[in-house]
């Protein structure tokens, strides 16, 4: 009795990997915004938990395939979030400009408590880290996937 | 606000970038792009008079205080050298929309005002910080966003070109990364005038010695200093036209400018050219540049590849200068640096109009054109001339001091080469003036094909300035002046 050779098995007919991977991504984008909003008291920060999100979506893509991930998350939203990050940083210096301070000088966006101004700015250019790098990587992860096949 | 005035300049091109992201309309994303660039100018402009006026400003970023804290630093050096860019950059912008020689579909322009703005950003970030390692940062932003703009070009060698630029220009960012960090282990300081305090007393460590070495390498490679050059004429004949006369006209020169602030200010004349010595490796290496690359740019048949070359040989003048250390010889380097840009960036426009009519970069296709196009070669004559050293243009201001500061340290030879160098530009210039003037046209060809307005008004900004500063001296040489008196730290 001979078998025949079989195919090896596509990654999406995978029932283990695609029941781990929809089972793990909640936990990792959660996890991501654990370590944003921890990084004002701890180790952590916009940079890591944008790194994880994007690390969860493209275990999505890898599992899914890259159309499915582009119908979720699609490449003209990524530019415009990229550009987002990018302004919340910077806006975030400009308004402690037009309140009289310098560039990011985050004492300026609470009047009376310059130590909450502090830990305002802070969380906004980290927030602004966190979405940047996030776009940024997928962005990329876009772009290497799709080579040669337009 | 005037206080606010050293953060603006970068961070207004900075924040406009993603904010061009999100306009995409073709026509405002270059209106905007425009705009940011006159204001950029503005803000430098104001800069300069406020420094020549009441001394160097320093700036608190995030308040706080150096050497813990980034500083930005303005004197006389950098905010000349910020009007320069600035000033390139509002001339050329206004001609990006002929979008010659693009590899972009045109409802994808946006990106490249982008990257345009984020080039500009980063080129004044580092003329104007005063930290060493903020100078790193805005010196990838500055290479990330030019490896962009050079990979645009059309044809499949823009890529290749920008690859090579890519590999090169890393290879320069990382030496100058490692230098910086070096000097960090032994001060424990990245605050550029707090490290020119901490330095002598560690300078004779063999680590501060690496550390020289490898953030003058790394500077050296990304200015395209000879024999470092081999990236440069790639990059800048596969690039799209208006990318290499903003490159051209800017990027060499804050470069040039890092150089000068890293021997200048951060280890100090006495340490570089007492103890180390660098004027006896610069300035032959200058002056082989100067003839190798004039000499090459002789024998080019594509006209970009000829001012690239001739770039490299201009380079050579100003490393020559900076070698001389003298006042006269900076002061000359410095002046050239202005003049350079608005020459180079003149010439440069005249081949983008060329290409927009005829869409070639060959010599021998531009037989007759000077009959053909008369306004656009007549501005590649006063160019050239200016290339040459002839009086009146600023091309003879820049040569003058430097044969004058050769002259002053008793080096007639030098001065003699100087004056022979020139000699060989005569040759390039004259190249394309023969083919334009002395040769006729192709048959049954349109008469007149004079570029649009929109290419030709920029041109003849920079080339007009040529002759303009050319005459008149006073500004330029002297802002140079006291910018170099200040580096040298000689007092008038």
């Amino acid at each position: 009795m001979s078998e025949e050779p079989k195919a090896p098995m596509k990654v999406r007919e995978m029932v283990v990997l695609r029941v781990t991977a929809k089972m793990l991504i909640p936990f990792i984008l959660l996890y991501a915004l654990y370590v944003q909003f921890h990084g004002d008291f701890g180790p952590g920060g916009g940079f890591q938990a944008g790194v994880i999100t994007a690390a969860g979506l493209i275990l999505y893509g890898l599992v899914f395939g890259l159309d499915q991930l582009k119908r979720a998350v699609p490449q003209r939203v990524l530019e415009i979030t990229l550009a987002i990050g990018l302004l919340m940083y910077g806006g975030t210096g400009w308004v402690t400009l037009l309140l009289g301070g310098n560039f990011l000088e985050y004492g300026y966006l609470a009047q009376h408590h310059p130590v909450h101004g502090q830990h305002y700015g802070i969380a906004m250019i980290e927030g602004g880290v966190g979405v940047g790098v996030a776009s940024g990587l997928l962005v990329i992860y876009y772009a290497l996937a799709g080579r040669g096949r337009r | 606000m005037i206080q606010q005035f050293p953060v603006l300049v970068v961070v207004a091109p900075l924040v406009a970038a993603p904010i061009t992201l999100l306009i995409r309309n073709r026509r405002l994303t270059h209106l905007w792009a425009m705009a940011v660039a006159w204001f950029t100018l503005f803000v430098s402009a104001n800069l300069l008079h406020e420094v020549l006026t009441t001394g160097p400003i320093s700036y608190q970023l995030g308040g706080w205080a150096p050497p813990w804290g980034i500083e930005y630093r303005v004197d006389t050096v950098n905010a000349f050298v910020m009007v320069i860019v600035a000033m390139i950059a509002s001339v050329v912008i206004p001609a990006m929309p002929t979008r010659i020689r693009l590899d972009l579909a045109p409802e994808r322009m946006y990106l490249f005002y982008t990257a345009t703005l984020l080039f500009i950003a980063g080129l004044m970030g580092i003329t104007v910080t005063g930290d060493a390692f903020n100078v790193f940062v805005f010196l990838e932003i500055t290479s990330l966003a030019s490896y962009t703009l050079i990979g645009l070009g059309a044809g499949r060698r823009a890529p290749l070109a920008a690859f090579s630029y890519l590999v090169m220009g890393t290879i320069g960012g990382t030496f100058v990364l490692i230098g910086i960090g070096l000097m960090y282990q032994m001060t424990g300081s990245l605050n550029m005038a707090d490290l020119a305090v901490l330095l002598p007393g560690v300078q004779h460590t063999r680590t501060i010695m690496v550390a020289f070495a490898f953030i003058t390498t790394g500077v050296s490679i990304k200015l395209g200093v000879f024999p470092l050059h081999q990236w440069l004429p790639k990059a800048y004949t596969y690039a799209p036209d208006l990318v290499s006369a903003l490159m051209s006209a800017t990027a060499t020169k804050v470069i040039f400018y890092l150089l000068v602030r890293m021997i200048f200010t951060v280890f100090g004349a006495t340490f570089v050219f007492g103890v180390l010595h660098l004027d006896w490796l610069l300035l032959p290496l200058s002056l082989i540049g100067m003839f190798v690359a004039s000499l090459a740019a002789i024998y080019q048949t594509n006209i970009k590849r000829l001012l690239a070359y001739s770039s490299i040989a201009q380079i050579g003048y100003m490393t020559l200068g900076l070698s001389m250390v003298s006042v006269a010889g900076l002061t000359g380097s410095l002046v050239h640096l202005f003049n350079h840009a608005l020459m180079k960036a003149g010439l440069f426009m005249v081949v983008a109009s060329i290409f927009y009519r005829l869409a070639t970069h060959e010599i021998a296709d531009m037989r007759g054109l000077g009959r053909r196009m008369p306004l656009t070669f007549a501005a590649w004559v006063v160019g050239g001339l200016s290339m040459i050293g002839v009086p009146g243009t600023v091309g003879f201001i820049s040569k003058w001091y430097l044969v004058l500061a050769a002259i002053e340290k008793g080096w007639i030879g030098i001065a003699l080469l100087i004056v022979l160098s020139s000699l060989l530009a005569l040759v390039y210039v004259w190249r394309v003036i023969d083919v334009a003037y002395f040769q006729s046209p192709p048959e049954g060809q349109a008469d007149r094909i004079e570029a649009p307005p929109i290419l030709l008004i920029p041109t003849w900004i920079l080339v007009g300035a040529t002759v303009f500063f050319g005459i008149n001296t006073t500004w330029t040489v002297g802002v140079a002046e006291a910018a170099a008196r200040q580096l040298l730290g000689v007092m008038p």
